[in-house]
């Protein structure tokens, strides 16, 4: 061992130099190789003009995130909330949100309803990204196209309160049929099927966004798919999309109000739903917002991070299946389920997210009564837990089924995280509690969907996020004609109460109905109350002014600034 | 050779039609329905959508307006992103997906060449058990383990140095690739660290060594000319199919570093029931692993005059 | 290596005289071995594989004689006990069951004063707080923090907004752990803006039950002795809880019955019907060869993991089913190919080995060539093959948990645990720690294992080191 340089030796020391210098090799081969798959890579996704930082002080930009891709801009078809942040920056319909959540004048100036006809009067000063003027045509246009049966927009239902909507989307009628008319370049009429009073609501709503039709033939059937295949009209317009990577939206030249955006340009620079990745991303500077778990609150504190919290405006519950062929049909079983549980050990033992509420009412906290809140001039039931009732209740249940023990009940749920923890936590404490035997079924997002269609569910986790800004967008859930009523309740007296709500226009006595409609909804376990979605966030100090809202963009920056570092 | 090759091809068409066919019959007998949304569409909504995908023919006509068109090379709309087509879904994120498996691949390979020689040389030694305890790490723990620590560390790293070393996630520069290929190739790295420990170790005690022993050779002439040449080639073997696998299996680094890969889109049109994305991305990734073992075969049967293709 | 020099002796007279005769030749016996003793052999002097077989032994006996041996409901929740580390205090002060409260009582000791302050002791029942107006404010902002507040920006947690004029009280009961907590409360002005100050306080909360949660809980005190203020002890967990209160050593183990049970028996399904398929083929040869082998090579193409997703779908988990069975027969359906090659190889190269043709000379039936020649000379290849086939199912498993394919709740499995775990990794490593060193040991003691097998079975080894 100690001899220097037997043959071995010489080998080894020799192998070694050899090794080293394919060592350096391989590294400036890795380095050269970086490059070129960087040139490569760069021809399919560029990501020029991004900033690395999350607050950009120097270019007055942000890095933001999304947690999806946004399927599509098409604000004929889109459907989710997450194309719906992108548009509420960079589209403007007739009448929008503004920071405060209130329902202000957008394109249209002002507005006039006289029984079933409404009249827009457009701004003059409204332009497209192109320059072109937003004229009332181009609503027309759009909102026809919607209601196209080629199209196949999957929200055109909520333009049905138009005259003639519903035959034309039917294919029954001539699109031309339907009651919006472009008076002039700056007058837009629209006839309603009946009066109703919320219309003004629905219509700040996506679908109802303006298309210039000229363009709109231009992109071929691919409108909205990408930056340069769509026109905007709102504060911020599209530059960039790179899809699954990054979207970048630059402020609009040609916005009508040059006042309202504050920042040069928004950079959508990540797209992810990892939380983990957000919370490493936000750490590192390079995203201005991040939302954050539970677990990740201790790290948030510990890093003195600013926390703010945001309820999302949606409520959960888990539905029951009012089959007649169901035993969840059966008013005793639903009692002592609800009984037997209770939100608030949910919401603050087990989810334990700030943000969430615990779920009391079928209405969330924001919807509004006559003058102030509905939950304030209506209280919902109060919800005591009792196991011991609830185990009367189920005895009385087994009677009137006449069982002696009681099948497994078949829970279904979606692959959330928080829908996975939901279920779990339920059928533990239903089989403590009451002997009952839950079986969970998690299913992918349209596998769920189609269980729930087609009633195959004892028990679903489900909620309910609003589409405009009246409690009718809840009232009518569990109406009896309500695709949407999943577990097929059925119930006369709760339907006289939503059609009330639906063709009243005395607010009173709407507010009255959506009171009704709560405590039935309590009192004959229509669902069972879990929870209000919200979230508890952190923006970088810098940046001020993100306003995070029910309704428009959930996370919308078209009203932030950035102050830079004085104070 | 021609005819060898193009019998080849000709098994791979037949393979991809194949794929083609299990993925067609797979997909239609999937509980769900890929057209239902959040809201509940009525009957006529539902009518127009249908017909938009042609989902209202016959499963015969559907499967043979498939196959014509997938034989001009077109898969159709997606059904999530309704005004994108499945080939510019494929075109924007498969090379992104390739690109982070060539570097991953490079990686293993350059990584696990060096490492493997390293401890043959030093078997025994300490470096052999230092690097080989990592190999054990490296094939023990999962991916998605690594992934995840990787990121908190590198975003540790960044704050105490109060400089950005590496982007934590995201995709667009060379610095955003480093870490995922990283940790991408890790697993297949100790693998071939331990196949290339073991292929050394055979080859040194090789006749052949001794007789270049014997004629005189300069050792650096026997450690590159003989011992590391001939023990490269089993690595050299399993490479083709790694790649395959490394290409087609980044789903995870994809997801946790928030890349836009093929993989990444594949797993969310799963999750969507976006029959169009689904069937476009199996049958090209299929197409593309037939392809890449055929070239890999004929590659290997150049390098290797041992190997003869019959 | 090194040749050493054979020392060079002179012969002497000595050595030119004769042997006394030897009664009997010398013997030279080795005991004869079979394949398998001398496989045995070669494995036991291998002290890595020998490692990894114990540990494969106590991975068995943890995962079935386990949970005889530590009976803890692995579903049952605990929901005062929700992922707590190992190790951690468990006393708990025993109390009154918890009222909701108005605002208006105080406990005794407690006054009613200026500022922020306590109305009673906090525990992890509720910490109940009261404040004074401040001149000026429109509304009020709670905060909660784990961290002394210090900077206004940065008072942790908003808890709850309330405004002027209306309650000045709140009660937490969002998830209380026996720790110390700092409440802040700021105020707004009609503007909308901050006021500058801010009030403070700490709570320190002790941990709490209730009468009837200690006798629900089976803590094993008598509980007609027990009175209010007496210290309990809470449910011990050796490993700590999970997100849900579950006992973590009672769900490894029954992870460890979903891991291994998919980890063992996926491999030794796929690998008998490849041995099956391969021999079949080798055996037979010609064209029912030929067709087989293109058979296999269709699936060798399909991409694996995008086909074990796509399994996953089209099968579907209904309720109550835990999706162990679909993942095994997705994972026999595409990974036997390769075996099957692998023998089908093996037993062309054995059918021209010439003791082959020599006992086919000798009059050997097929039957007994192939069970005296061709299986006992492919066991040693299949069963490394099985080995390694074990690290890769069980991955496969965890993977699919990972991307939300895997087992579906409440069945727990490594991977699966490993998936939720990631969430909380900051918080409570301890959930992803235990699953993934479980996931660790097992896949590194069968690659051992299948090391050890290979240079012990493989001919072409022997002699080697």
């Amino acid at each position: 061992m100690k001899q220097p340089r037997t043959p071995d030796d010489r080998l080894l020391s020799a192998a070694g130099r050899q090794l080293s210098a394919y060592a350096l090799m391989a590294i400036a081969f890795l380095i050269v190789l970086m490059f070129i798959l960087n040139w490569l890579a760069g021809l399919t996704s560029s990501s020029s003009g991004m900033s690395r930082f999350g607050v950009d002080v120097e270019n007055n930009s942000i890095n933001a995130f999304l947690r999806n891709e946004p399927p599509q801009m098409d604000t004929m078809r889109s459907t989710d909330a997450i194309s719906g942040v992108v548009l509420g920056h960079v589209m403007e319909g007739l009448l929008r949100y503004d920071e405060n959540g209130e329902l202000v004048a957008g394109i249209a100036e002002r507005w006039e309803q006289n029984g079933t006809e409404i009249t827009y009067w457009l701004r003059d000063n409204a332009r497209w990204s192109n320059g072109d003027p937003v004229t009332a045509h181009d609503f027309e246009f759009a909102w026809k196209k919607v209601l196209e049966p080629a199209t196949a927009s999957q929200y055109s239902f909520i333009l049905y309160p138009i005259l003639n909507a519903e035959k034309a989307n039917q294919g029954e009628l001539p699109v031309d049929a339907v009651g919006v008319r472009a008076l002039d370049d700056k007058t837009l009429q629209v006839t309603l099927e009946a009066p109703i009073a919320y219309f003004d609501r629905i219509v700040a709503f996506v679908t109802f966004l303006p298309a210039q039709k000229e363009f709109f033939e231009q992109t071929q059937g691919r409108y909205g798919a990408d930056a340069d295949k769509m026109l905007y009209n709102g504060p911020f317009m599209m530059t960039s999309w790179v899809h699954g990577a990054s979207l970048r939206l630059e402020r609009n030249p040609f916005y009508w109000d040059p006042s309202r955006a504050k920042l040069d340009a928004i950079n959508f620079a990540h797209m992810t739903s990892d939380s983990n990745t957000l919370l490493n991303l936000f750490k590192d500077g390079q995203i201005a917002l991040t939302d954050l778990t539970t677990q990740m609150l201790e790290e948030a504190m510990f890093q003195r991070w600013p926390l703010e919290r945001f309820a999302e405006g949606t409520v959960f519950f888990t539905d029951l299946n009012h089959r007649p062929e169901r035993l969840t049909s059966n008013f005793n079983l639903r009692k002592a389920l609800q009984l037997a549980q209770d939100s608030d050990e949910l919401v603050n033992r087990v989810i334990k997210l700030p943000g969430y509420l615990p779920g009391i009412s079928m209405f969330p906290e924001w919807v509004q009564g006559v003058n102030g809140l509905l939950r304030e001039e209506f209280p919902p039931a109060v919800h005591r837990r009792n196991v011991p009732l609830a185990r009367e209740h189920l005895q009385k249940a087994l009677d009137e089924l006449g069982l002696e023990r009681l099948p497994p009940l078949v829970l279904l749920s979606g692959d959330t995280p928080v829908a996975r923890l939901q279920a779990e936590y339920y059928q533990e404490l239903w089989r403590r509690e009451l002997g009952i035997e839950i079986r969970i079924d998690e299913q992918t997002f349209r596998q769920r969907l189609d269980k729930m269609s087609a009633g195959d569910f004892d028990l679903v986790l489900s909620g309910w996020g609003p589409d405009y800004n009246d409690g009718l967008t809840f009232a009518d859930l569990y109406a009896s004609w309500n695709l949407n009523n999943r577990g097929r309740y059925i119930n006369p007296e709760l339907d006289a109460y939503v059609r009330i709500a639906q063709t009243s226009l005395d607010q009173v006595e709407r507010v009255r109905a959506f009171g009704m409609i709560q405590q039935i909804v309590y009192d004959d376990v229509v669902h069972i109350s879990n929870y209000e979605r919200g979230y508890v966030y952190s923006t970088d100090p810098r940046l001020k002014g993100v306003v995070r809202r029910v309704f428009g963009a959930e996370t919308d920056y078209s009203y932030a600034w950035i102050e830079a570092e004085a104070n | 050779m021609a005819a060898y090759v193009l019998k080849r091809i000709l098994q791979g068409v037949l393979t991809v039609w194949f794929i083609a066919t299990a993925t067609f019959l797979a997909m239609h007998n999937v509980p769900g329905d890929p057209l239902s949304g959040e809201r509940a569409t009525n009957a006529a909504i539902q009518a127009n959508l249908e017909a938009r995908y042609g989902l209202d023919k016959p499963l015969t006509e559907q499967y043979l307006i498939y196959l014509g068109n997938m034989m001009r090379g077109d898969f159709g709309i997606s059904f999530t992103q309704q005004n994108r087509e499945v080939n510019d879904i494929i075109r924007e994120h498969f090379p992104v997906s390739a690109t982070l498996g060539i570097l991953a691949v490079t990686f293993a390979a350059l990584g696990g060449i060096l490492w493997g020689a390293l401890t043959s040389l030093y078997r025994n030694r300490m470096p052999d058990y230092v690097i080989m305890f990592l190999v054990i790490l490296g094939i023990s723990v999962p991916s998605f383990v690594f992934a995840a620590l990787g990121q908190l560390a590198l975003v540790n790293l960044n704050s105490l140095l109060g400089v950005s070393v590496l982007p934590v996630a995201g995709w667009g520069t060379v610095s955003h690739m480093i870490l995922p290929a990283l940790v991408l190739g890790l697993g297949t790295m100790a693998y071939l660290t331990r196949l290339m420990r073991s292929s050394m170790l055979e080859v040194m005690t090789a006749d052949y060594i001794r007789t270049a022993k014997a004629k005189g050779l300069t050792p650096t002439r026997i450690f590159t000319r003989h011992q590391l040449r001939n023990a490269v080639l089993p690595v050299v073997t399993v490479l083709g199919p790694a790649i395959a696998a490394i290409t087609t299996g980044g789903f995870v680094v994809e997801l946790v570093f928030a890349i836009p890969g093929l993989g990444r889109y594949f797993v969310q049109a799963v999750q969507q029931l976006d029959y169009t994305v689904i069937m476009g991305t199996t049958v090209f990734y299929g197409a593309f692993l037939v392809f890449m073992v055929i070239l890999v075969d004929l590659i290997y049967g150049w390098i290797d005059p041992r190997v003869r293709l019959k | 290596m090194s040749i050493s020099k054979i020392p060079v002796r002179t012969l002497r007279p000595a050595d030119f005289e004769l042997l006394p005769a030897q009664s009997a030749a010398p013997v030279i016996v080795r005991p004869s071995r079979s394949y398998w003793q001398d496989a045995w052999a070669r494995l036991k002097t291998n002290k890595r594989a020998l490692v990894s077989l114990y540990i494969i032994i106590a991975l068995i006996l943890f995962t079935f004689a386990g949970p005889l041996v530590w009976r803890v409901d692995p579903a049952r929740q605990d929901v005062d006990q929700i992922s707590v580390g190992p190790g951690v205090d468990r006393r708990a002060i025993v109390v009154e069951p918890w009222q909701a409260w108005d605002g208006s009582s105080l406990a005794p000791g407690y006054d009613s004063g200026e500022g922020l302050q306590l109305a009673a002791d906090p525990t992890t029942q509720s910490v109940r707080l009261l404040w004074s107006e401040v001149p000026g404010a429109t509304y009020y902002r709670l905060y909660r923090n784990l961290f002394s507040a210090t900077d206004i920006d940065a008072l942790g947690i908003p808890m709850a907004d309330f405004s002027a004029g209306g309650r000045r009280w709140y009660e937490d009961l969002l998830d209380l752990q026996p720790r110390e907590y700092f409440y802040s409360i700021t105020a707004f002005d009609a503007n909308n803006q901050r006021m500058d100050e801010f009030l403070t306080i700490s709570a320190d909360v002790t941990r709490v039950i209730t009468m009837d949660e200690v006798r629900s809980k089976e803590l094993g005190v008598d509980i007609d002795r027990l009175q209010l203020g007496d210290e309990v002890f809470l449910t011990f967990h050796p490993l700590g809880t999970d997100y849900l209160g579950r006992d973590m050593l009672a769900r490894l183990m029954a992870g460890a019955q979903v891991s291994l049970f998919i980890g063992l028996l996926a491999p030794l399904l796929f690998v008998s019907f490849g041995v099956l398929y391969g021999a079949t083929a080798g055996f037979v040869g010609g064209r029912v060869d030929q067709l087989m082998m293109r058979i296999a090579d269709f699936v060798v193409a399909l991409p694996f993991l995008l086909f074990m997703i796509l399994f996953q779908v089209v099968f579907g988990i209904g309720p109550g089913e835990s999706g162990i069975i679909p993942m095994l027969v997705a994972l026999v359906l595409l990974s036997w190919p390769a075996t099957a090659r692998l023998v089908r190889g093996q037993i062309m190269q054995i059918r021209e080995e010439a003791y082959v043709s020599a006992a086919r000379l000798l009059g050997g039936s097929h039957m007994y060539l192939i069970f005296r020649h061709m299986i006992p000379n492919t066991l040693g290849v299949i069963l490394v093959t099985l080995t390694f086939a074990v690290p890769s199912a069980i991955f496969t498993e965890a993977f699919l948990s990972f991307i939300g394919m895997g087992v579906a709740p409440p069945t727990a499995s490594w991977g699966s645990m490993s998936n939720e775990a990631l969430k909380t990794m900051l918080t409570h490593p301890h959930e992803l720690f235990f699953p993934a060193l479980m996931i660790s040991i097992t896949v590194l003691a069968f690659n051992l294992l299948g090391d050890g097998l290979r240079d012990a079975l493989d001919a072409r080894m022997r002699g080697m080191e």
